[in-house]
């Protein structure tokens, strides 16, 4: 019998990865925390510390178990698998691959199993367990082995399809030969460190003697607060270096996106505006601050009157939240076009309706974490991170340093979805480490995340669209309010890009949408896939279904005849080119007919099941709306004939790691193996922007392209050679052939730049936009992506619940540069677009966890069925478009529509929850 | 806080008797309820852990029915060989949380830790299912209606360890199933559920047990329905014959963030009688 006792550490013996280890931990420590902090096995991730996201899955004597609950005593005398046990160590003097990757892996990365990698480890442990019990599994075998583990990124299709085929021979594929690398489905070039769990994500850096900090936040929506003696409640609290407050702030203590706006303040004054708004840090020894009960901080809070909703901001007698925006409003934004109001008397057919959705957290499975450190007199901060150059910008002004003294290296990010464009942890870091010159790390809980971080705005619409006899759309109205919550963010971009996009991909000669932003005192709502767009896209495509049905319109035809088509003018009077939303929709009708077909012979014999086919249509402009946005990549060639990519484009998943080299690879004429990747990092890559607005394949890849492009025009013209020369990179030379000759270019003699190359080359690309006039005319982006989605469900008529049971989505990409990479985007972001439409809810306050928010899972997805459509885009690289928020735009309208056809039920109100769903049924009969 | 994991049940009494301690088992819930790294519980000094009590990781049939120990993981109790009555107890073990859930969390830690979801209770009920308590200075044996006193409330004695869950051979008859309702299909706490035990004599219903849960502070037991589906055969009209009036009489189900509470009792009823004509044509009923 052994009584332990957290003051005398105790020996525990674990088998981990087959070898022994003892550790000195208190034996009722989280498994989780053992692996990652005490045995640095940091291939296990945590998520959420509540068993809800099974990041941290390992095998126990074989059985998938999350790590994060169990008491490290309960594993003694149990065999662990973590991540790092799958791929086998090279046997020193062998040669060929650093690791011999488990066959499991393998399928995982020839499939793109892996975007951001964060779920990946807990995946590879639950399939493990699965896999060690039959190799033959089944779909839904699958299903439910995997229930356990949540992935935001991959709409989890891929993963299965990796399962399935892990007994197939387990050769990578291959790489494509030079020039034919754009349009290969190659595996992405940073997968390997996904599928090994070596990646570093946030949390998984850890500085030497680092200290930990963790912020004092609101309880309360509105309060004012003072603080009591936090000199003596420091001194009183052993192992506190250091407590922070606005008062150690030396710059600006106000940042926001888009600077104009800014508003927040990285630690509140006086006065917090949001329930989780930071007021102070406290910062110290990991093992104290992390279990410190923050609850005895000396702070008094006394409660204010406050507003969440857009009903109470607006109301009459609303409190305000910020003194300068009179009722609540920040920001309005309009597009007009014609005269709609005249129009619409004059139509053959109108609808009309109201509908409303909610806060939709992003739920990414990495909550915000990273390190900082000072090396010499330059803040370094390592985090996750969608916006590297604009966090090292804004995070200098509020620390008052200049930007160069401040350098950001994104650690691998686990799922951004637009939040992670935002400031959160950045200055908060550099706070702690100015204040203690000691590195620091931060690592947000998962309520914590929750709470603090942007949301997606919620959206009170309302719209009307005419169309005359022929079912062509005459005119439209629209108009939203968006919850912008307690601070801007990109409240103003809601507003810009919402009128601009409401119309969906059709012509509407006629046209008036006005969007507003209305402040409260929810969490700042920020950038999440589709700035709005897919809010306002909901209410346009069911109007379109009523037209459709009062206008006696196949459904589908009626989406064709209004479809946009090169010459037309949009609702901003641009007349873009290679508009492929006719191409889309046509792609879509014969799944069309077969589903319609089927639908309505299925409920003519099923009382209880009915099944619906929805159609709906998304387009969306790449690139910042009518600002300029620029991308530069820098290319260069070392003495040795080694070839770099400076890529600034931080890759939360998307896959920019692999299609910017792609297209550079074919520009430039080289295999795309010879390139070795350096970045993203403030001080190493020049600015790429954020990744966000679906423009780094765009832009960013425009940028690789034109680098490509110069670099090889450089090395042909010092070799004097044609355009149809062959370039290659040998040892210490470049070799350029045609077929007459070869000349070659010795690279040792060549005098270095700055950076070290003897051969570089920087370009910039700049989407050509304007901007817009006070009616919202001009050019705000310089291309569009397009796309259509037919959902397939079956609506239980009696209770209320749905089954998604297929999509299929067809996506104008101009050009698919990774195929592979872009069914990731579509499938992801059909799971997305499900979750908002079936489950998604957050309330402040009630639902900062990952079961009580829900997220699919991978029981919840239906069969996806994606088309990828190439209608090139004249300005785009070799054609192409952007797709990463387009895809999740067409989900809820369709999914929406087919309950419609399904049973008659008109939601209008989101998530569509079974008790929703039954109350329009039955309001419907 | 001082933490003890015993190997005998004997040991742990003695020491649960000697200290102010909380309990845990397979920690699904105590975990997920702190960000702590470390288990906490709130008001206790220290922790037993009771899952290295082999005493109490047993299923065993007795003379007197079935008991399965406190600290038996769920997936413990998909896996082992039951009569069919317990199909209702395998199929909600299976929609516990998710495999790695099931692979942790105890039957016994389901039941003290009290939910009015608690997946595992209404097959339980049906089952009519008693806990055995025990302590240093001996055990009682209570009926799971009397135990489970409220949402988070059990009648577990500071100085007591839920140690068996008694299955009575009078309740081994017949089949069971369950049926959970949530907004997905894996890791949902339920907006309704219901389990149902039922035999069948000359294809009528000769005895059933029904239990609804999510809609009630505790999962209930619908003795008014089950009253008037005694003697049914499959070919009666339940959806007439079931008014949802009568189950307002047994369940008080409250709106939340899941459903509103008109929408449970409407969902209560659907699955009674959906689990029910499942039993009844599908099922081997004898």
């Amino acid at each position: 019998m052994t009584i332990h006792s957290p003051n005398r550490e105790n020996n525990i013996r674990l088998r981990v990865n087959g070898g022994d280890v003892a550790i000195r931990s208190h034996p009722t420590r989280r498994l989780s925390e053992v692996l990652r902090e005490e045995l640095e096995l940091r291939g296990t991730k945590s998520g959420c510390n509540a068993g809800d996201c099974g990041a941290c899955t390992v095998l126990i004597d074989g059985k998938a178990m999350c790590s994060c609950l169990i008491p490290v005593a309960q594993a003694e005398q149990a065999s662990i698998v973590t991540v790092e046990g799958l791929s086998q160590k090279p046997q020193p003097g062998t040669a060929g691959d650093p690791v011999t990757l488990s066959a499991l892996q393998k399928s995982m990365l020839r499939h793109g199993a892996a975007q951001c990698g964060i779920c990946t480890p807990g995946m590879l442990m639950a399939a493990c367990a699965l896999l060690e019990k039959d190799s033959t599994l089944t779909r839904s075998q699958i299903e439910d082995g995997l229930s356990g583990v949540l992935c935001r990124c991959t709409g989890y299709n891929k993963i299965i399809t990796a399962i399935l085929d892990v007994a197939s021979p387990g050769a990578s594929l291959p790489l494509p030969a030079c020039g034919n690398t754009v349009g290969a489905r190659i595996e992405r070039l940073d997968g390997l460190e996904k599928i090994t769990g070596k990646e570093l994500f946030g949390a998984d850096h850890v500085p030497a003697n680092s200290l930990l900090v963790r912020a004092i936040r609101s309880p309360h929506a509105k309060a004012e607060f003072t603080f009591g003696d936090l000199q003596k409640w420091k001194t009183e609290s052993a192992g506190i270096e250091a407590v922070v407050t606005a008062a150690d702030i030396k710059g600006d203590n106000c940042f926001g996106v888009i600077p104009a706006y800014a508003d927040q303040p990285a630690l509140a004054v006086n006065q917090t505006l949001f329930r989780g708004e930071a007021i102070a840090l406290v910062v110290g020894d990991e093992n104290i601050v992390s279990e410190l009960d923050l609850d005895d901080f000396p702070v008094t809070w006394n409660q204010q009157n406050h507003c969440i909703s857009i009903e109470e901001a607006l109301s009459a007698n609303a409190s305000q939240v910020h003194d300068n925006f009179k009722n609540n409003i920040l920001i309005e934004g309009k597009v007009v076009c014609g005269d709609a109001g005249a129009a619409l008397d004059e139509v053959a057919q109108i609808a009309q309706m109201e509908f409303e959705t909610t806060f939709v957290e992003h739920a990414y499975i990495e909550p915000e974490a990273g390190s900082a450190w000072l090396d010499g007199d330059v803040l370094v901060i390592q985090a996750c991170t969608q916006a590297p150059v604009m966090d090292r910008d804004s995070t200098a002004v509020i620390l008052g340093l200049e930007s160069e003294k401040v350098r950001v290296i994104p650690s691998a990010t686990g799922g951004g979805f637009g939040s992670k464009l935002d400031l959160s942890l950045q200055p908060l870091l550099g706070l702690a480490v100015l204040k203690t010159g000691k590195p620091c790390r931060m690592i947000y809980s998962r309520g914590e995340s929750m709470a603090s971080t942007t949301k997606r705005h919620p959206a009170k619409m309302q719209a009307k669209i005419g169309c005359d006899v022929c079912g062509q759309i005459v005119a439209m109205q629209f108009s939203g309010d968006f919850n912008t919550g307690a601070y801007a963010s990109w409240g103003p971009t809601v507003t810009g890009r919402v009128p601009v996009h409401a119309s969906g991909p059709y012509l509407t000669p006629n046209y008036d949408a006005r969007v507003r932003a209305v402040y409260t005192n929810a969490p700042p709502s920020g950038a999440f896939r589709g700035f709005g767009v897919p809010q306002a896209a909901i209410i346009q495509e069911i109007l379109f279904d009523d037209l459709a049905i009062q206008s006696n319109i196949d459904r589908l035809k009626f989406r064709q005849i209004n479809a946009l088509a090169d010459g037309d003018r949009t609702v901003c009077g641009q007349t873009p080119k290679g508009i492929g939303i006719g191409d889309c929709l046509d792609a879509l009708e014969e799944r069309w007919q077969t589903a319609t077909l089927s639908a309505a012979e299925f409920n003519s014999h099923s009382p209880t099941i009915k099944k619906g086919v929805g159609v709906a249509s998304c387009w969306y402009g790449c690139g910042n709306t009518a600002i300029p946005n620029p991308s530069t990549i820098r290319l260069g060639i070392s003495s040795d004939g080694k070839l770099f990519i400076h890529q600034g484009a931080v890759d939360i998943g998307q896959g920019s790691n692999t299609v910017i080299p792609q297209i550079c690879a074919d520009a430039l004429g080289v295999e795309i193996g010879k390139f070795e990747l350096v970045g993203a990092d403030t001080a190493l890559t020049p600015d790429c922007g954020k990744t966000s607005g679906s423009r780094q394949t765009f832009v960013t890849g425009k940028a690789a392209e034109l680098a490509g492009l110069a670099l090889r025009k450089q090395i042909l013209r010092m070799s004097n050679m044609g355009d149809s020369a062959t370039i290659s990179l040998e040892d210490q030379k470049l070799v350029i052939r045609d077929s007459k000759s070869a000349h070659s270019v010795g690279l040792v003699d060549l005098e270095p730049d700055e950076n070290g190359y003897v051969i570089a080359v920087e370009e910039t690309y700049d989407p050509p936009t304007t901007a817009l006039d006070e009616n919202g005319q001009g050019v705000p982006y310089a291309v569009y992506g397009y796309g259509a989605h037919i959902a397939e469900i079956e609506v239980d008529t009696v209770l209320g619940t749905l089954r998604i049971t297929d999509i299929t989505a067809a996506h104008d990409v101009g050009r698919a540069i990774n195929p592979l990479l872009c069914e990731g985007q579509i499938e992801g972001g059909i799971a997305q677009g499900l979750g908002m439409t079936l489950m998604e809810e957050f309330i402040p306050g009630q639902t900062e966890n990952l079961h009580d928010y829900l997220i699919p899972t991978i029981g919840d997805m239906p069969r996806i069925k994606s088309i990828l459509v190439e209608k090139t885009d004249p300005e785009g690289p070799m054609g192409a478009k952007g797709l990463g928020e387009h895809v999740l735009i067409p989900t809820a309208p369709a999914i929406l529509n087919a309950i419609r056809d399904a049973c008659g039920a008109r939601i209008t109100t989101l998530p569509a929850l079974p008790h929703r769903v039954l109350k329009a049924i039955r309001e419907a009969k | 806080m001082n933490y003890f994991r015993p190997s005998k049940l004997s040991q742990a009494l003695a020491w649960l008797a000697d200290n102010n301690a909380g309990i845990a088992a397979g920690c699904t819930d105590l975990f997920a309820s702190t960000d702590s790294q470390y288990l906490r519980k709130a008001k206790f000094e220290n922790l037993l852990d009771i899952t290295a009590i082999d005493e109490l990781r047993q299923i065993n049939e007795t003379g007197d029915g079935v008991s399965i120990g406190s600290a038996v993981k769920w997936s413990e109790i998909v896996r082992h060989n039951l009569p069919p009555a317990f199909d209702g107890l395998k199929a909600a073990a299976s929609e516990v949380g998710s495999v790695q859930i099931q692979n942790s969390g105890t039957i016994g830690g389901n039941l003290c830790n009290a939910s009015p979801a608690a997946d595992g209770v209404p097959p339980l009920i049906t089952l009519d299912a008693s806990v055995k308590l025990s302590s240093v200075s001996g055990s009682r044996v209570l009926p799971l209606s009397q135990f489970l006193r409220g949402p988070r409330q059990t009648a577990l004695n500071q100085d007591e360890i839920l140690t068996t869950i008694l299955i009575p051979n009078s309740s081994i008859s017949g089949v069971s199933a369950f049926k959970k309702l949530g907004a997905r299909k894996y890791l949902v706490i339920s907006i309704a559920m219901a389990a149902v035990r039922l035999s069948l004599e000359n294809k009528l219903i000769k005895e059933i047990a029904i239990s609804v849960g999510s809609c009630s502070a505790v999962a209930a037991r619908l003795k008014n329905v089950e009253a008037i589906l005694a003697g049914c055969s499959v070919d009666d009209n339940f959806h007439s014959l079931i008014k949802q009036e009568i189950l307002q009489q047994d369940l008080s189900p409250i709106d939340d963030i899941r459903a509103d509470a008109a929408y449970r009792n409407i969902a209560a009823r659907e699955l009674i009688i959906r689990t029910v004509e499942e039993l009844m044509t599908g099922g081997n009923a004898n």
